[in-house]
């Protein structure tokens, strides 16, 4: 069973997508800031990484930083799901490393779901 | 790095920029300006004074009193506008703090009830669904108006990100048509779209020119009563193409026509029968369409229709 790692603070949506990923035969682990975000990448190995920006303890981008600087972890694609929209974000997080950078008010939850499943087919 | 701080305090036009506003409405300008002045008037105090009073201490006294007059004045003048600025400027950042603010529990919102509706929890009955859907149709409600809240956010502190691009307006416009056609259809109105052949591509920011034509379009067919008409043109003139888009709709009341362009401004005879929506609209597209180099204007009659448009230069 593949692994995705959510690092989200909002415990909301992590419940939400807990529900509907378990649905699709993933497991899912949560991670509500990106200190533990960080360690539970390097300790579990997970298939992919579903990244907010805005968390407490360490930022979004000094998470992705941290993952692509390691090499037991830079292989694990990224998926950075935010509501920050500015050009500059999407391009860092891009630069940083990160495979798909989704704005949360524009997408549904099915369509960040089938994103999540294509990202696990590569 | 000190040094650089005092150059930025009395560097007039950065200042300004940080209130959003133009030259005229901005505080330090204005202090410039009226230092200016009293340095003027007293010399002219002086030559008047040398002139007309013969003692040389008189004069000295006639021109320091007319100089604190003017230069009190002046004070007090700028202090009221550095308020009113200040408070333009902290409303702007409201809007902006807000609207991000509101963005991320709607987010969680709207997912959570598509996650009931998709039956994924268990099976929805159909009265159910019909509540579920009342509410996500409220939920993309709250979301556009926050979209058109950000947007106003970025125009006023001059953060909107623009990426000019050409490409034809014509069939941004047919693509929209189509997109529209639901609505029109629904709402039992007819859109007919007419252009010259071989029309010139504009350069311009593709969504921002969308979001206008978006808005022109929303406002067209909402503000018809029962049944009606919809012209869309494009022409070439000069330099610029045109947009037209002509409507047989309720009309701007006379009273209410040089307001329309204002934030959060609606119509009187609108807001009767047609509650929703923010008022942003016409303000977001005088901002994009001035900003990509073109103008926008409109005239209407009240019960008999409007006819808005907009210009914008060809590459």
């Amino acid at each position: 069973m593949k692994t995705i790692l959510f690092i989200e603070d909002e415990s909301v949506l992590q419940k939400t997508f807990g529900e509907v990923l378990k649905q699709e035969g993933y497991e899912m682990i949560s991670a509500l800031d990106g200190k533990s975000g960080l360690r539970l990448a390097k300790n579990k190995r997970p298939d992919l990484i579903l990244l907010d920006l805005i968390l407490p303890e360490m930022h979004g981008f000094e998470v992705l930083k941290g993952l692509k600087e390691d090499k037991e972890t830079k292989e694990i694609p990224v998926i950075v799901l935010t509501n920050l929209e500015r050009i500059e974000d999407i391009d860092r997080a891009l630069e940083l490393g990160a495979t798909t950078y989704l704005v949360k008010a524009q997408y549904s939850l099915e369509e960040v779901v089938e994103k999540i499943k294509k990202a696990l087919e590569k | 790095m000190k040094l650089k701080e005092i150059l930025r305090e009395v560097n007039v036009p950065v200042q300004c920029r940080k209130y959003g506003l133009s030259l005229w409405q901005c505080p330090q300008f204005l202090f410039l300006i009226m230092g200016l002045i009293i340095i003027v008037s007293s010399l002219i105090a002086y030559a008047i004074g040398t002139r007309y009073i013969e003692e040389p201490p008189l004069v000295a006294v006639w021109v320091l009193l007319i100089s604190a007059v003017l230069f009190t004045m002046a004070v007090i003048i700028t202090n009221s506008f550095e308020r009113l600025a200040e408070a333009n400027r902290m409303k702007s950042e409201f809007i902006s703090i807000v609207s991000h603010q509101l963005r991320s529990p709607l987010s969680n919102l709207r997912w959570t009830i598509e996650l009931l509706m998709s039956g994924r929890l268990g099976r929805i009955e159909e009265k159910q669904t019909e509540y579920f859907k009342i509410l996500k149709e409220n939920s993309n409600r709250m979301m556009e108006l926050i979209k058109d809240l950000l947007i106003v956010s970025r125009i006023e502190t001059a953060k909107l990100p623009t990426k000019k691009i050409e490409f034809s307006l014509e069939d941004l416009v047919e693509d929209l048509i189509k997109e529209f056609t639901p609505l029109a259809q629904a709402s039992n109105v007819k859109v007919k779209f007419g252009s010259q052949s071989d029309l010139p591509k504009i350069f311009a920011d593709y969504s921002q020119i969308r979001l206008v034509i978006e808005n022109f379009l929303d406002n067209a067919i909402h503000y018809i009563k029962e049944s009606g008409l919809v012209e869309i043109k494009i022409e070439k003139r000069n330099q610029n193409l045109y947009f037209e888009i002509k409507d047989d709709g309720v009309g701007i009341p006379r009273e209410d026509q040089r307001y329309i362009f204002q934030k959060f401004f609606r119509a009187e005879n609108i807001l009767k029968y047609q509650t929703q929506g923010s008022g942003l609209g016409l303000y977001i597209s005088k901002a994009v369409v001035e900003r990509s180099g073109g103008k926008i204007g409109f005239s209407s009659q009240e019960g008999v229709g409007s006819t808005f448009w907009f210009t914008l230069p060809i590459k």
